[in-house]
């Protein structure tokens, strides 16, 4: 009831705000903004910020809007729409797992994606698209597995963490093997597509997930509120006429979708989804799922982290997901560490 | 809308109660817990159900909440089965405060009471003045309105629990289930939250059905008793009729006396000394 406003109109409307996690997603969305415009002008052919700007409104020179709209504006909208579908992905996993460690990225749903990319490059050295597509049936398979090896009248937070790592596990097995049975050509195409990587994004990479995007997410949050009370606990949900099952299985599938899409189209981008929700929580101080925030922390995440790989190591030398690897690495750690000592795990 | 959560007298005064199991037998996977049962939960009763462990009560509250599907027969609500009405409108017509709920992480009394709410909003209906209104008359009759901005983690297990009944009331159900709502508490908070149990079903009429697992509190507070014993109703009525020493030795295999409590005048159960037990057994055993 704290720091909450609330609209009412004389109808009996009223829609109810959130006055700090309001302003945690205006200034995320703030900063994922100027960090794509520092990013387009990011690059060997170097465009300061106004111009990038100017051209993005339509009124720069030839060159910078060939530059601007053809090359590096699509590697960016892939950039927000990959970090906002793993920050979403992320968010409703570990709402319904009710563990931190319930992501994406623990339950093996990344390696699932990579067996399938896998399988495309290494057996039928297929083109990028097939890629992708393989990418996408391979998550949605493991989605799939972890569901039915987690369900057991309703899927719930430790079984699915632990379904998830063994899931994990074998899928990583799959990948080693695959990578061995692979040619020198195809297995550093498989390397490079394995760290998760915006290189070479193109408008291509930009339309279906922003499809994808635009079907999912109002669709997830109007089960937002459910899913609030799903938190605690089934029984409870239940008793406050929440179909649990049904909002559980939807916001599952819509999951398994939004992370399986973000990887077709970037690789599987390392941590993101672990990290987004647990730092949108942080600065919303909200308990409930914090789904926006955390789609806008993901976004914010990617587009940090790809302006830094290309920053600090060099254009295109140094993939994004190494950089997300190396800080969702780190901050998993601290997570395990302080869950330990708070006696959750 | 709002007359939908407090109870019209004018409208219950049918023959029928609001609430009933008509012939269900209950089971989890293939484990059958209750065969061919009926039971009727009176309207303005504080029904309590008792038995021994593994009797089928808490599974019966269960079923009564339309959280377990019964594999044959219906529970019936206002004469229509549970099962295959919407979701929100039983959710306005019957509360129940489950023995597993989770606080999360860092909410607050007052938002945890909110959701309470929940059956009564919309999308476009998030949180309207009668929401805010309901929520601090529940706060304040379980009396942690002054707890309203503390975590709900901060808490002892007794203001725990007075915050979760808060929730409950703010459902405004005028059928409100309890599942074990003493479980967990020192004497004191147990009284207390019997206390402000009856207060509820005294002073606003609402039908409150609870599982308890002390038959003294049982026969001190409710004013309708159901003794299961092996899914089965051994005995149902007021608990000065029912309960006596061949009831409590036949549901619960214990021998007693049965005297009058001293403050209530209620039944009072007083286990035989175990010497008389142990007699028992033994010519029982030859």
């Amino acid at each position: 009831m704290k720091n909450t406003r609330t609209l009412r109109t004389p109808g009996g409307l009223s829609v109810r705000l959130d006055v700090r996690a309001f302003t945690v997603v205006v200034l995320l969305l703030a900063a994922a903004l100027a960090a794509s415009v520092v990013l387009i002008g990011t690059g060997d052919f170097p465009i300061p910020a106004g111009d990038v700007l100017r051209t993005l409104l339509g009124g720069g020179n030839p060159g910078q809007e060939f530059i601007v709209t053809e090359l590096r504006l699509p590697r960016v909208l892939v950039g927000l729409l990959v970090g906002a579908s793993l920050g979403l992905g992320g968010a409703l996993f570990q709402s319904i797992s009710r563990n931190p460690l319930g992501s994406p990225d623990v339950l093996g749903l990344g390696q699932g994606s990579t067996a399938g990319a896998l399988v495309v490059i290494v057996l039928f050295s297929g083109s990028a698209t097939q890629v992708a597509l393989g990418a996408l049936a391979g998550g949605l398979a493991t989605g799939l597995a972890i569901h039915l090896l987690a369900w057991k009248r309703g899927v719930h937070g430790y079984r699915l963490v632990l379904v998830g790592i063994g899931v994990c596990a074998v899928a990583t097995a799959v990948d080693g093997y695959l990578l061995t049975k692979a040619d020198l050509v195809d297995a550093a195409r498989a390397v490079v597509w394995m760290t998760g990587s915006l290189n070479g994004r193109d408008w291509d990479q930009v339309w279906p997930l922003l499809a994808l995007c635009a079907v999912l997410v109002p669709l997830v949050l109007g089960q937002g509120r459910g899913l609030r009370m799903t938190e605690m606990g089934d029984d409870v949900a239940y008793a406050l006429g929440v179909r649990v099952e049904r909002v559980r299985l939807l916001l599952m599938v819509s999951a398994v979708l939004l992370t399986a899409g973000a990887t077709a189209a970037a690789g599987p981008v390392g941590f993101v989804a672990l990290t987004a929700p647990q730092l949108a929580r942080r600065l919303t101080r909200s308990p409930g799922p914090n789904l926006v925030a955390s789609m806008a922390m993901g976004a914010t995440l990617l587009i940090v982290a790809d302006w830094a790989s290309q920053r600090v190591f060099g254009a295109d030398q140094l993939p994004v997901g190494v950089v997300t690897g190396v800080l969702g690495g780190l901050y998993l750690l601290w997570l395990l560490v302080t869950e330990r000592r708070a006696g959750r795990i | 809308m709002s007359g939908l959560g407090v109870p019209d007298t004018n409208d219950t005064r049918s023959t029928v109660n609001r609430l009933r199991a008509d012939d269900v037998t209950l089971a989890y996977d293939r484990r059958v817990i209750a065969e061919r049962l009926s039971v009727e939960i009176p309207d303005h009763s504080f029904t309590v159900i008792v038995g021994p462990n593994a009797c089928g009560k808490s599974t019966l509250l269960r079923a009564l909440s339309r959280m377990l599907r019964p594999s044959q027969g219906r529970v019936l609500l206002d004469g229509q089965a549970i099962q295959t009405m919407p979701a929100k409108k039983v959710a306005r017509t019957l509360g129940l405060l489950p023995q597993s709920s989770i606080a999360p992480d860092g909410i607050t009394v007052g938002d945890l009471v909110g959701r309470g709410r929940y059956p009564h909003q919309g999308i476009l209906r998030q949180w309207s003045g009668e929401d805010e209104r309901v929520v601090r008359e529940s706060m304040a009759q379980t009396g942690v309105a002054e707890l309203a901005d503390r975590y709900v983690d901060e808490l002892s297990g007794g203001q725990r629990q007075r915050v979760w009944i808060a929730m409950a009331l703010a459902q405004q159900t005028p059928l409100l289930l309890l599942d074990e709502p003493t479980t967990y508490l020192d004497i004191q908070h147990q009284i207390d939250v019997l206390d402000l149990c009856a207060e509820l079903h005294e002073e606003q009429g609402r039908t409150l059905v609870a599982v308890l697992h002390d038959l003294n509190h049982a026969a001190r507070y409710a004013t309708h008793l159901i003794a299961l014993r092996g899914g089965r109703v051994v005995a149902e009525g007021p608990p000065k009729d029912i309960v006596t020493a061949e009831l409590v030795e036949e549901v619960f295999g214990l021998r007693c006396q049965v005297v009058d409590d001293p403050e209530t005048g209620t039944p009072l159960v007083v286990p035989a000394a175990r010497r008389a037990r142990t007699r028992v057994t033994a010519r029982e055993a030859s």
